[in-house]
């Protein structure tokens, strides 16, 4: 693989993420991540969905009349959304309980609309594909995090493996109740955020205004 | 972007052979994935009757320890058992609800539960402990805030107590009226009694939590936090398929002990 589809492929991955640069796809990062395992199957449903979604979209960006692309765009989504839907339901019908109507607002993530309409409408094939994937890695990347943090702490569990032992089944973890709720997601993803950007100087956005010092 | 891209034709062109192949597609997996779907859907249902009927352990096969739980169809109005000739398996009650044949409309007085229609067939599975009829198992639905919600509650064979209920489907509230899958929530209804001393059914989900020295506490269930609506919902679900237009008429052959 040459220098600028590796670039395509990893630059997604920390400094281009999707979720802690551009601040995208937050909800569905919040919704299925208090367990590890609905959040990576999540991830591979991402991951898939971005990278058909914008190949497909990548292989007819020539023909595509500007005036309808974005029904388009959204025509090709859903309909890989649906059948990731019913390969999930066939296939891993516990998890997609679990991830309930999250499947299907993979639809409205806008990770994934947004790399269409950005990378794919101008790309050939073979660098949307990269695009999407990586830009689903990056996503997942998030998610798993964030959901291996929330499982932990609030269950004491990985995959539902015992780590920390739990008072309640008479080891001596106190589970953080506050991990299995939505807005610990919220903590999480806002430390990674600062975490990333204190390692990263040069993802810290520019101020957009200043307040002016008081002239007299 | 050339002109040809925004013409007229060109526009309807692509936007019919994008929905061609996309629809083509949809329509492929769903016609494939559906026997597997269809079968986890079922096996979903069936461990969730097992749950209820108290026959779940850890290394039972859930489809042969269903077929030994008796399924039989009964005509809710006289409470009698059907024919043995209908297949209860075969028994679809969301379809027979909207059948104008096999199902009828419920007079709206009587509607607490809120659900228009229901079928004129009911599906009971029965419960057997070494040939002894240990619990009954019953399919209720009825309307919590948004949502249909489905699930069974089980009682004992002289319908005097409930012994376990249970939901598995519902489009309630995320975080506030999903507490109806609490498992400690649904615990609380173990042992509670249906009728009061002088018959009536007295079953109900009240408002805040029970008092011990409130008379009535063998019938009642604490309520919901956050959850009022859909706790009462439950509530009405509850008692209008306990009552005289649910299972009422059955339930009545099982108290006098004539019905086995």
């Amino acid at each position: 693989m040459s220098g600028p589809r590796a670039r395509t492929l990893i630059e997604p991955i920390v400094d281009n993420n999707p979720i802690t640069l551009q601040i995208l796809g937050v909800c569905s990062a919040l919704a299925v991540t208090t367990s590890l395992l609905p959040a990576l199957i999540m991830c591979i449903a991402v991951i898939s969905v971005a990278a058909i979604a914008n190949s497909a979209i990548s292989a007819i960006r020539s023909v595509v009349p500007k005036n309808i692309r974005i029904i388009v765009q959204m025509t090709i989504i859903a309909s890989l959304v649906i059948v990731v839907d019913q390969v999930l339901k066939a296939y891993a019908f516990e998890t997609s309980k679990q991830l309930s109507v999250f499947v299907g607002l993979i639809i409205t993530n806008c990770i994934i609309l947004g790399r269409a309409e950005s990378f794919a409408m101008h790309n050939p094939v073979i660098p949307s594909f990269l695009d999407g994937v990586g830009n689903g890695i990056g996503y997942s990347l998030v998610l798993i995090i964030v959901a291996s943090t929330r499982e932990l702490f609030g269950a004491g569990t990985l995959l539902g493996f015992t780590i920390l032992p739990t008072v309640s089944d008479g080891g001596w973890y106190n589970p953080n109740g506050l991990m299995l709720l939505p807005p610990s997601a919220f903590f999480v993803i806002g430390l990674l955020i600062w975490a990333v950007r204190s390692w990263k100087r040069d993802q810290v956005e520019q101020p957009q205004f200043r307040i002016h010092e008081e002239q007299v | 972007m050339s002109d040809k891209t925004n013409d007229i034709r060109q526009t309807l062109l692509v936007a019919l052979g994008v929905s061609l192949v996309c629809s083509v597609l949809v329509a492929t997996a769903a016609v494939l994935l559906e026997p597997r779907r269809v079968q986890n859907e079922q096996r979903a249902i069936r461990y969730d009757i097992l749950d209820v009927a108290g026959r779940l352990t850890d290394a039972v096969d859930i489809d042969s320890a269903f077929d030994a739980i008796e399924t039989r169809l009964i005509h809710l109005d006289s409470g009698e058992y059907a024919d043995p000739g209908a297949d209860p398996a075969a028994f679809d009650p969301r379809r027979a609800a909207r059948d104008p044949e096999l199902g009828l409309a419920i007079p709206a007085h009587l509607d607490v539960a809120q659900i228009d229609r229901r079928s004129r067939l009911g599906r009971v599975y029965l419960v057997r402990e070494n040939e002894e009829l240990e619990r009954i198992v019953l399919p209720i639905h009825g309307y919590g805030l948004w949502s249909t919600m489905y699930g069974f509650v089980a009682i004992t064979p002289d319908a005097g107590r409930v012994l376990a209920i249970k939901f598995y489907e519902h489009a309630e509230t995320p975080g506030l009226g999903d507490q109806i899958d609490d498992p400690g929530w649904l615990a609380s209804w173990r042992n509670k009694r249906l009728y009061d001393d002088s018959g009536d059914l007295a079953i109900e989900v009240i408002k805040g939590s029970v008092r011990p020295n409130d008379p009535r506490a063998e019938h009642r269930i604490d309520g919901l936090t956050g959850a009022t609506l859909t706790a009462r919902g439950v509530s009405n679900t509850v008692r209008y398929w306990l009552g005289e237009h649910g299972y009422g008429p059955y339930l009545a052959q099982l108290k006098e002990g004539t019905n086995q």
